[in-house]
This record gives C-alpha cells, structure tokens and sequence, in this order.
C-alpha cells in the first residue's frame, strides 16, 4: 500500500461521517484502511456517488489504486476460489500476511482414473482440527504426463468435477488448449509459459481469460516474460522462478524467491510485483526413498512457507507431510495484530462424570489448547471452563482486569455446569491465585488453586482431590 | 453483404444530431461488414442514440480512437445494443462479446513476436549492525581441554541471505542430555535407550553417533520436586561429561527458581577454563549471581526471557551493564514455542530482535539459541492417533515426530537462531543438511524441470 497515514486517504472521503460504513467518523474508516480491515468500495456514499459522477469515480479509482496491495491479489478457481498474493510487507510484525499460502496437491494424467479418484478424493476430504477450527486443503494440480491432449482434457475435466480450485501443468501448448476448452470457466491457473513457449502461452492466457504462470530461472528473462504478458493485457500473472530441488540449486531458488519480493515491496518494481509459486513436488524428482523424498518436501514447504511463496505444488499425501506444513502456514499467516482466541465455553475432556473436577482456564487459544492437551493426554477425566478474557493469558488478564470473579460467575451460570457436577470444587489456573477468594464470595463454589502449569496437573490432582 | 468504413459510420451517426463526435478522425482504413437483414433501423438507432447512456459512451469512443481495436470494441458494443450484428474484418483479433463497461476498457494488442526485454535489478538493503560473534569451548593453548571450539553469530544479514553479505558461521546444534532419565516421546527415547542412565555415554553418543555440535547438560535431579540433588554431587557430572567428550558443554539447571542460580555458581567452578555456558539467566532468579558466576569463571551466559522483546532487552542491559558480561560473552534464548503451540510469537519475536540487533540495537545484537526440543511437547509429534474423532487419520507417530522437531527448527533458523538444542538425531542430521544447502556447502544439484513431467 502506497498511503502510510490515515489523513492520505481522509481526504478522498466524503468527510461527512454518516457511520454507514459501520464506523464513526470517516477518519477512523481511513484508518481501518490503512489496517486492510476494509477497502476504499466499504464506504457507500463512496461508491454510490461514483456511479453517477465520473470525477468522484475517478477519485474513487485513485484511491484504490493507492491503497491497492503492494503484491498483486489474484483468484483461481469458479465456484469455489482460492485467493492467492495480495501482500504487502515482508515481515509479519510489520502489519500481518493477508492470503495463506495455496496448497495444491499433484495428480498426473498417466495415473489410471482410480488412482486419480483417489487421489482428489484424498484432497477433498482432507481435515485436521487446529484452534477452533478444521484446516483443509485448496486445490488439485493435474499433470500433462501423457503429453496427450485428448487424455488431459479427459482427466482435467474429471478432476474438475471435485469442485476444487485447479493449476493446469503443461508445457505444449496444444494439451493446455485441450485442457481449456473443457475447463477454462472454472479459473485454472495455468503453468507455465517459458522462454520457449510464451507466444502460445500468452495467447491461451488472453482467449480463455486464465490466470498464468511464467517461468525462468533467469530473473531477467521472468521479469521479461510478466512484462510482455502485462503489456499484452494479461493481467493475472504468477511468477515462478524454478524450485531446484537440492544443493546449490536450491539455495539459488532460496534467493531469487527473495530477491523477487523484496525488490517487488522495497524495490517497487511493479514489473515483479506478483505472487510467487514454489512446488516443494520438485523433491521428487531426486534419487531417494519414499519417506526422504516426502520429508525434503515439506522441508522445501516449510522454507518457502516462511519466505513469501503464495502458491504451492506438493505431491505427498502422507499426514506426517500435510500435518507440519499445513500448520507452520497457519502459524505464519496469523494476524499478530490480534491474539488468537477459541469460543468460551465449557468443554468436556475424556467423557467426565459428575464427580469429576471443574477446571477454569482462558480463551487464549495457546493457553487453552495446552491446558487441554494437558488434561486430554494425561488422562485426566474432567470439565474445563473456558473464560473469555479476550485472547489474553492467564497473568496478564488477571492483571489487566479481563479475568474476574463476577465473569466466572457468568460462565458457571451460562454454561449450566452446575447441573452437571454434584461437588461444588472449582480448580482455578496458579497464577490466578489472588482471585480466590473473590470467586468464592461471587460464586458460592470451593476455589481450589490449582498448579502454575497445567503440565502438573496430573500431579496435582493426585495430591488434591478428591478434596478433603 | 453491404460493407462500409468506420468513417461512414460516424457520418451516419452524425447526420443524426450526434454533436460531439465532429471533428473525429478515423485513422486506417477499417471496414465494418454488416450482414445482410441485421437491418440497420435507422429509427432505432435513432431513438435509442437518445439516451443518455448511449451518448456517453460515443463521446468517449473519441477519447479511445487512437486504438483501433479498442475502437472496433467500442463499436461493436454499441452495436450489439442497438441491437446489429457486426462482423469484423478478419486482420483483427477475435474479441469477445463483453456487457457494456461504461468507464474504462483495455486495449488488446496482439502477441508480440519478441519479448520486452528489461533487467532485474535487485533491491539493496544496508544494514548498520553486526550481531556479535560468540565462542564456546576452550582449548589447550586457552586454559581449556576442548579438541573443538564452536563460534557463533557474526552475521551481518537476515538468516542464509548470503547474497546481501557473507554469513561468517553456519548455525550449530547441541544435543540434549540429561543427569537422570527424563520424560522422553518414545520416538526421542529409543535412540537413547542405552544411555539414559549414563550421561556421560549420552554425550559420547550425541557427539559420536548424531553429529552433535556441543552438548547441553540439563542438572534436572537438582530439581527439590525430585531427586533434590545437592549442587556439590551434581557437579560431578559435568567433569564426567568433560572428560567424555571434547566438543563444548552447555550446562542447564532444573528450572527451579532458587536453587538454580547455586547449582549454576558451583558448575562454573568446575568448568573453570572450559568456556561453558550457563543455561539460564533470567528476570525472576538471581540473574545477578548467574552473571557473576560466568564473568568470574569466563563462561558464557544465556539471558533467557518469555518472548518478549522488552524483557530480553532489559535482561541483556543488566547482564551486560551491572554485570559486566563482556559482549563476545553472552547468548539470548527469546523462548522456543512448538509448531502449532506458539511457534508464530516465538518466530516472530526472534525475528524482530535480529533486526533490531542488524539495525543496530546494542542491547539485542547477540546471537541466538533456541530450545528446540520443545518442538516434542505439541501432540502432534508423540501422540499415537488424533483425539478428535473428525480428522483425517495422522499416521504413524514415528514419522511425524522428528518432522515436527524439523519445522520448528528450520522456521527458527530463518528467524535468526544461531544455536539449536535438539534431540531427535533424524531432526538433527536434516537441519543441518538444510542449513548446509543454504550455506552453499553442498554442491550437487539436480533438474528443476524434471517433476513437470515426471510419471509418479
């Protein structure tokens, strides 16, 4: 985003502080510009009075277009989409990362339809908890092995009938134009145009109005290449500067993959200001077992999950792959500016009975998950209350007011454990202590204080309860 | 098939009172063919040229003459909502049937024959600072009995961005080892099996067997809660482990509080001339007494804080300012968080203390070393199947352990750990192949346009 100040874009509001974008005053609405919580077509007024009047339009355009990420944002995919680029720092503590890195997973088109089935159904279905919610998988990447244009098209329109965003990968133009007769509707991104190929590429990209990608290792000539697309009117652009699997090789794809962001954010070189795709499926082409191939994979992810790619190719399946990548892409593209929370509430571990303890922790999503990973892996049969101290642990929300007695209150009534349990024990965190006996007068329960970490709990209750 | 220029167009549609295309010039010799019965109504196009809407979007076809495609495509809009079929010449591309955009269109040239060809010129950063170089071990010749020193930090970029500057030292790894066996994730375990009651064999089998770099001695049977070992008799483990191996030693306490700091004095003492390092110093013990110890014996310290960079940089200032731990003497540890428990705040607040140290904060530019074996405590790395019924099955935890330790250490790295205390030897031996590859140390490359085509 060019525009660093509120004030920048104040002054293309209307300044009238009607409130209908759900903000106070235009000033504040400028701000969550800033933020990217909304965008410049939040404010109605804005937008109604762009349609009527060229020059507010021509304003309004303005202001997007300062305000515009400094890393192009593009979508693939038809009915379900996957949105891709779209960033505009190089550090997460710098503002946040917007668009997690798209995971696509490799089907190749001399695999019979079986193993292809398979194989998407594995993408489809694919779901591990995390924080509060399922993380899956985005798209499905088919291969032109066949180098048969009649199979790919077969085979891609099968794997469109999973209803999952797609990249398309063939170098012979002819196979990508089987392809896209059949499936260009649904959005594919298509890889790649090279050195060698461009001209066809580039005219399959402008026909069937596809997202594409170019490849070189040679950053002259991908800078040459997205410029001559951008200037032929192609307008959704990929970059990718080839991810050599191992060796020097791999170093080299290590810098230009950030020689390319960088120069693109700092450097403001619009030419290369486009999302970067890396394929950790490049692994496999090296000599080695399965499981070396499979964990250089997700090595080559990890690397690049950290360091700006925006599109991935992978071909491992296997969970101990999915599991740490899919995660570390969780992890890098929170938003550090708000801390990660779960719903309060009360949760039940290991099918408690009502003679079984209530333990008290906070909605902050690590505090809360290592607290239950505690209990859940130590066996321990009871009832956890989740307070809401607005994503914050246990110390600071006792200490900046967030965690209190007339809140635990609330939650002890709102999640009707009382009917639940028999005793009247509450296990509240260690180093919520000084509490005590505030809960005890609020509640009319028992407050036990319960051990610093959550990791002595097991220890703990061996000591304390059944309470005497 | 009745054929006329656009030239004749506009004069038709100026014989219909359409002021404000006089003056307009057609450029090239454009024919537009109208199919016989598309029937241009001139009655139609006359009371349809009344609105607003179609006069706006002829006045700006003026402004988009100076583009003959994108004239044609003006034109056939406007055509195709007056309701006529145009067929185009056949010089020009195909254009595609588009719903009337009154604001802005683009123009469509054709494929170039050659590519614009332009120069990527990299962005150059500058970055004032230089994280200090730290060096563990001492040999002979400097009152120790180490055969390997190990030195640390010196970089003067961001992790592995060798093409900004030269990275003096690759990260090193210290395993793990402990004076009484300790809770262990069975795929950790079983590499040690035979060692767990002996740490000296341990540290030989760290080194020997797994590459270790240096070795960290964890005195965790000082722990009250345990064994409650006095310092004195703990100690003794330290020489064992000295004279076992001959890499470099870190020595950790048992966490607790209060005996720490005097488990940590009585460990210098031993290790008087071996240039260890004390694991840790923090904010809530006697941090005084543990940076007294180390400058007293020349050690090296570790200033342990909760990842915050705040108390990290205080931490430093007192050990540095009333302590007087000489700058070539002192390692943060800003707190290591699994993958998938915390790892964000931990990458995140390394990697801002790293750029405020490049940037040139006195108070942060010192390397750093992380615990990364708590990469074992998320579930994910040692729980034998999923607890919630929902996800997709997590196979077999053998492999997804040490991959779990990997990730962690690897997005560690990239943040600017300098030093890694690991166990899983697996894990060990694939970061440091990693790191090898971004140091340049390993030569062989292989085909990145092979997997495009690649049959399986």
């Amino acid at each position: 985003m060019k525009v660093k100040s509120p004030l920048e874009i104040y002054r293309y509001l209307p300044q009238t502080n009607c409130g209908e974008c759900g903000y106070d005053t235009c000033m504040s609405f400028a701000a969550q510009i800033i933020e990217r919580v909304v965008k410049p077509t939040d404010c109605p007024p804005l937008v109604r009075d762009a349609e009527k009047d060229e020059k507010v339009k021509k304003r309004l355009d303005e202001l997007i277009s300062l305000t515009s990420p400094e890393i192009l944002e593009i979508v693939i995919g038809g009915e379900n989409t996957v949105k891709i680029g779209g960033e505009d720092v190089l550090h997460r503590h710098e503002l946040t990362f917007f668009n997690p890195t798209a995971f696509f997973y490799d089907v190749w088109d001399s695999l019979d339809d079986k193993e292809i089935d398979e194989r998407c159904s594995k993408v489809v279905e694919y779901k591990k908890f995390y924080v509060g919610d399922f993380l899956t998988l985005d798209g499905i990447a088919v291969r032109c092995t066949s180098n048969n244009p009649e199979r790919f098209k077969q085979v891609v329109k099968k794997v469109a009938g999973y209803g999952k965003p797609m990249v398309l990968i063939s170098l012979n133009a002819n196979c990508m134009r089987a392809a896209l007769e059949e499936v260009a509707k649904e959005r594919p991104l298509i890889y790649a145009a090279t050195e060698d190929n461009w001209r066809e590429f580039l005219q399959l990209a402008l026909e069937f109005k596809v997202p594409v990608v170019v490849r070189s290792k040679n950053l002259d000539k991908l800078k040459s290449l997205a410029k001559t697309f951008k200037e032929s009117g192609v307008n959704e652009i990929v970059l990718d500067p080839v991810t050599e699997p191992i060796g020097e090789g791999l170093k080299g794809t290590f810098e230009r993959v950030i020689q390319l962001r960088r120069t693109a954010i700092l450097g403001e070189d619009k030419d290369v200001a486009y999302p970067i795709m890396v394929t950790p499926i490049s692994a496999w082409s090296i000599e080695a077992d399965e499981i070396s191939k499979a964990y250089w994979e997700t090595v080559i992810a990890s690397l690049f999950i950290v360091k700006y790619a925006d599109v991935m190719i992978f071909k491992s399946l296997e969970p101990y792959s999915i599991m740490p990548t899919i995660t570390l892409r969780y992890n890098i593209y929170t938003d550090p500016r708000t801390p990660v929370q779960v719903e309060p509430g009360l949760r039940e571990i290991n099918n408690p009975t009502a003679e079984d303890p209530v333990f008290l922790t906070t909605n902050f999503a690590l505090t809360y998950y290592t607290v239950e990973s505690d209990l859940t892996s130590g066996n321990i049969k009871g009832w956890l209350l989740v307070l809401d101290t607005e994503g914050l642990g246990v110390e600071v929300s006792v200490a900046g007011g967030q965690f209190t007695a007339g809140k635990v209150k609330d939650l002890i009534k709102d999640t009707k454990i009382e009917e639940r349990v028999k005793h009247r024990y509450l296990v509240i965190p260690g180093l919520a202590a000084r509490l005590q006996g505030a809960i005890e007068d609020e509640t009319g329960w028992k407050v036990l204080v319960g051990p610093m970490d959550s990791g002595r709990i097991k220890g703990w209750l061996e000591q304390n309860w059944p309470p005497k | 098939m009745e054929k006329f220029t656009l030239e004749e167009f506009f004069q038709l549609l100026k014989k219909y009172n359409v002021e404000e295309l006089e003056g307009v010039r057609i450029e090239g010799d454009l024919e537009i063919e109208i199919e016989p019965g598309a029937g241009v109504d001139v009655s139609t196009i006359n009371a349809l040229l009344a609105l607003t809407q179609y006069i706006n979007l002829i006045q700006e076809f003026g402004n988009f003459l100076y583009h003959a495609n994108a004239a044609l495509m003006y034109l056939q809009r406007l055509s195709s909502a007056l309701g006529i079929q145009l067929q185009l010449p056949s010089t020009t591309q195909q254009i595609q049937p588009q719903q009337p955009q009154p604001v802005t269109v683009e123009a469509k040239p054709k494929i170039p024959e050659k590519l614009i060809e332009v120069k990527f010129e990299p962005y150059k950063p500058e970055y004032t600072g230089v994280i200090e170089e730290v060096t563990l071990g001492a040999k002979k010749s400097e009152g120790g009995t180490r055969e390997v020193t190990v030195t640390i930090g010196g970089e003067r970029s961001l992790p592995f961005y060798t093409f900004d500057a030269e990275m003096p030292h690759m990260p090193v790894i210290a395993i793990d080892i402990f004076d009484r066996k300790p809770m262990l994730a069975k795929a950790v375990r079983e590499h040690y099996e035979d060692v767990l009651e002996d740490p000296a064999e341990w540290a030989k089998k760290a080194v020997k067997d797994f590459g270790a770099d240096l070795v960290t001695l964890h005195l965790i049977s000082t722990d009250p809660m345990l064994e409650d070992t006095p310092p004195s008799e703990a100690v003794k483990v330290v020489e064992e482990v000295l004279q076992a191996v001959r890499v470099p030693l870190i020595i950790g306490g048992s966490g607790n509080k209060e005996k720490d700091p005097i488990v940590l004095e009585k460990a210098a003492e031993v290790a008087e001339g071996e240039r260890v390092m004390l694991a840790s110093a923090t904010l809530d013990m006697d941090w005084e007494r543990i940076g007294n110890a180390a400058k007293d014996h020349g050690h090296v310290v570790l200033s342990w804080t909760q990842m915050d960079i705040n108390n990290q940089k205080t931490l430093n200032r007192y050990l540095l300012k009333r302590v007087g731990i000489p700058r070539d003497s002192l390692v943060m540890d800003p707190t290591t968080a699994a993958l998938g428990y915390g790892l964000d705040y931990a990458y995140t607040n390394m990697e801002r203390i790293r750029i405020s140290g490049l940037r040139g904060d006195t108070d942060l530019n010192f390397p750093m070393s992380s615990g990364t074996t708590n990469a074992w405590g998320a579930r994910e790395a040692w729980m034998k199947e999923s607890p919630i019924e929902e996800d997709t099955p997590w196979g077999p935890r053998e492999l997804r352990g040490p991959i779990w330790e990997i990730v962690t250490g690897l997005t560690l790295a990239l943040a600017g750990v300098d030093l890694f205390m690991m166990m899983h030897p697996g894990a060990v031996a694939v970061l440091k192949e990693i790191m090898n590859t971004l140091m340049g140390n390993v030569k062989e490359t292989a085909d990145g346009d092979a997997w495009i085509t690649m049959e399986g």
